[in-house]
């Protein structure tokens, strides 16, 4: 560290950070008492219901469908409809229109819908209207231009729809998941049954409205709401041809095990637990936004989560302490704030398992850290964390926390960072900083993921491809990859 | 007076070595006593598998792509003893010829399957194909050399290590092919065949938690139990064609990484 650096890092942190409160319009968002299925282009009233809430402040926002057995079937039927009278006679380049209408309405509404996703996931504004928003517009526009284009990115083979995609979404982005779901299938010429997670429904059910402005035909795509029961449903449906899950390791497991021997085509993208790999020659200061981002982003919702820091020994007492400074600086609360940086973890139950974990952190050894901040009464919260002194056998280390939850583990060569990085039955991403080209590209090649980030982290894009290794799942989404799980290509 | 010929002991192929089973068993098919593997020899292939893979998967694609050439040159020397174990000299002149054809594709999958990806924002983005690891390969019955060669080739081609299930019938072309191997420079523990009863080593190899893909092509009946068992390890499960030569066979063992990095001054 240079004397500058080090005067600085001394500098007293102030103990109260204060801002002006920068709420963002919540009358954007003209929410429904009550929502049925979207069901062949119409909605059909719920059976059964529950009340989905804001996860900040646990306040009720609408009623929502528990899809039962025969609402899934009627949804399955809808889009079996669709696909053998219509969809499939639409040609490509009228599909590709209708794809990228979908595109221009959301960037047309894509603060309501920014506001929305905060208000019933928790994430802050910030990330839902500049990371979410944008990416689920620019996956449709993407895939969009596919549909005519089918052939080009299969030489040599017959690229054909396979039908009725089955598609079970997570809660960390509601909304963005649905546009990775959504738009390859239906770039590819099939039909669609969507179910959104149980605690965040209201997007796709909002997604439903610019189906209807884009003037879709009915059935082409279907959504259901409900739990674990009713993507069960889905995945056991005789009229589902294709499988598409993002969520845990665990149930993506019982789902192919659901799909053994039944032919159907199945894609999933399930849990990580990643490295992020600090070296000792890393633009320490961008190292350190890495962090935050990797493992924060998203209040660590995130299956790519940067939840592991390696660093390299020699450097690990400056890193830990600009970490600590840094968390201080980090904004927690309302997610429609537009300071906001951590908004609220996404439900009761995901608060209680980040708080197991944290607990068995504690009781094995490790070394917690929390920044001083005031965490609202209402509503499903937790400060961000860093475990220092974790040995690689600790839960903290070994399970997805899918929180705010950094684990710091140290290493000295090259070689052990590999070994360590890849010492998970994981395999979904990794980071490495440092400033030495040739060791970006030698450990990018041994390190088991889907996805290296090399001096940056957590960064998305429709032409990238994005899945796992090893129980990360299998199957690509973006790029012309993310086109193959929704073909038949003999 | 006739010499008496020096009589082959068909012994399994694991680590690049010919060990008996350490069952003790045998059974008999084609007239000779074939090694019976049990579950110990399935693990102990695993294993070599698993040790050698870096070495393989670490190669560069010319390499591969040279010594599988070579792996054809030593069948093609061998050809009259193959043709006595398979269906005649037409399926191993086929055999040849396919590995001759996956030998050049070693070093063009990158090119064919990965890409080079143009992400709104200032950073370098590419997309690499890799081998997804260790691949469990229950080989088709029939024809006994094409048949296992068309699926170990792929899998191999792409950097995999393979532990597979010979043909039950017909076990005899499979260690021949161990032979041929073993003197080519395929790295020991690449490949490892074994011989056996099928149904009750197959469930072994699908439940393995160190393999990373299981290919039931050659499975008949019983997919979908080792299927269910395969979940356990979210292995890759490859339904493939027993008689296709296609890169998109490569396909099936093979991961994909992208790479991101910002540009900058």
């Amino acid at each position: 560290m240079t004397e500058l650096e080090r005067k600085q890092d001394r500098a007293p942190v102030p103990s109260e950070w204060t801002y002006a409160s920068a709420p963002e319009a919540r009358d954007l968002v003209t929410l429904q008492d009550r929502y049925g299925h979207y069901v062949g282009g119409e909605w059909l009233e719920a059976r059964e219901t529950y009340t989905t809430i804001s996860p900040a402040t646990e306040e009720p926002l609408a009623e929502v469908g528990q899809a039962t057995p025969e609402e899934v079937q009627a949804a399955v039927d809808a889009a079996r409809e669709a696909y053998a009278n219509g969809w499939s006679d639409v040609s490509p380049s009228e599909r590709a229109k209708y794809l990228f209408r979908i595109a221009r309405i959301l960037q047309e509404r894509s603060r309501e819908f920014a506001v929305l996703e905060s208000l019933n996931g928790g994430k802050p504004i910030k990330e839902s209207r500049d990371v979410d928003l944008p990416l689920s517009a620019a996956h449709f526009f993407y895939y969009a231009g596919w549909a005519d284009k089918l052939e080009y990115a299969f030489p040599n083979r017959k690229p054909r729809p396979i039908g009725v995609a089955g598609q079970i979404i997570p809660w960390n982005f509601p909304l963005l998941m649905l546009a990775w779901k959504i738009a390859p299938a239906l770039a590819a010429g099939n039909t669609v049954v969507l179910k959104p997670a149980e605690t965040t429904p209201l997007s796709a059910l909002l997604f439903c409205d610019v189906l209807r402005q884009a003037e879709l035909p009915p059935g082409v795509v279907n959504i259901v709401t409900g739990d674990g029961r009713t993507g069960a449903e889905i995945v056991k449906s005789d009229g589902v041809d294709k499988v598409a899950f993002t969520g845990s390791t665990d149930v993506g497991k019982a789902i192919q095990r659901e799909l053994a021997g039944t032919g159907k085509k199945l894609t999933l993208e399930l849990g990580g637990k990643a490295a992020n790999i600090i070296f000792d020659d890393a633009a320490l200061d961008q190292a350190v936004e890495g962090i935050i981002n990797g493992i924060y982003f998203n209040q660590g919702h995130v299956c790519c989560a940067g939840s592991r820091l390696l660093v390299q020994e020699s450097i690990y007492e400056p890193v830990v302490e600009k970490l600590k400074r840094r968390l201080t600086t980090l904004r927690v609360g309302d997610p429609l704030d537009k300071n906001t940086g951590v908004g609220a973890i996404n439900s009761k139950q995901q608060l209680d398992k980040i708080q197991e974990l944290v607990a068995s952190g504690a009781e094995e050894g490790a070394e917690i850290y929390q920044p001083p901040c005031r965490l609202p009464e209402q509503g499903y919260w937790f400060a961000p964390t860093v475990f220092t002194n974790v040995a690689q056998s600790y839960r903290i280390a070994q399970e997805e926390i899918f929180g705010p939850v950094l684990s710091i583990l140290t290493f000295r060569t090259p070689d052990e960072a590999v070994e360590k990085a890849n010492n998970t039955p994981y395999g979904l991403s990794a980071g490495v900083w440092t400033e030495k080209g040739s060791r970006i590209l030698w450990m990018a090649e041994r390190l088991r993921a889907g996805v290296v980030w090399a001096n940056t982290y957590n960064r998305f894009d429709p032409s990238s491809p994005f899945g796992g290794y090893k129980e990360s799942g299998f199957g690509r989404e973006g790029g012309r990859h993310g086109l193959e799980p929704y073909l038949d290509l003999t | 007076m006739t010499r008496l010929p020096v009589k082959k002991t068909y012994k399994l192929f694991i680590g690049g070595a010919f060990p008996r089973s350490e069952s003790g068993r045998t059974y008999e098919a084609e007239g000779q006593n074939v090694a019976r593997a049990s579950r110990k020899d399935v693990r102990d292939a695993v294993r070599a598998a698993r040790g050698t893979l870096p070495k393989w998967a670490g190669m560069t694609a010319y390499n591969r792509g040279q010594i599988l050439y070579r792996v054809a040159e030593m069948i093609e020397a061998r050809t009259a003893e193959f043709a006595g174990l398979c269906t005649g000299r037409p399926e191993v002149e086929r055999a040849v010829d396919r590995i001759v054809w996956y030998a050049g594709w070693a070093d063009k999958l990158a090119q064919v399957l990965g890409s080079s990806n143009p992400v709104a924002g200032p950073y370098f983005n590419f997309t690499v194909p890799e081998p997804t690891g260790v691949v469990g390969v229950i080989a088709p019955d029939e024809p006994p050399l094409l048949g296992l060669v068309s699926r170990v080739l792929p899998a191999l081609t792409g950097g995999n290590a393979v532990v597979a299930l010979a043909s039950e019938t017909h076990p005899l072309a499979a260690i021949e092919l161990a032979e041929a191997l073993a003197t080519s420079d395929v790295p020991g523990g690449v490949v490892n065949l074994l011989t056996g009863r099928r149904a009750e080593l197959a469930p072994w190899l699908a439940s393995h938690m160190d393999v990373n893909a299981l290919d039931v092509t050659g499975a008949d009946g019983d997919s979908p139990e080792l299927e269910r068992a395969a979940a356990d390890n979210v292995k890759r499960v490859v339904h493939g064609d027993p008689d296709a030569q296609s890169p998109w066979e490569i396909a099936s063992f093979l991961e994909l990484k992208t790479v991101w990095h910002p540009v900058g001054q």
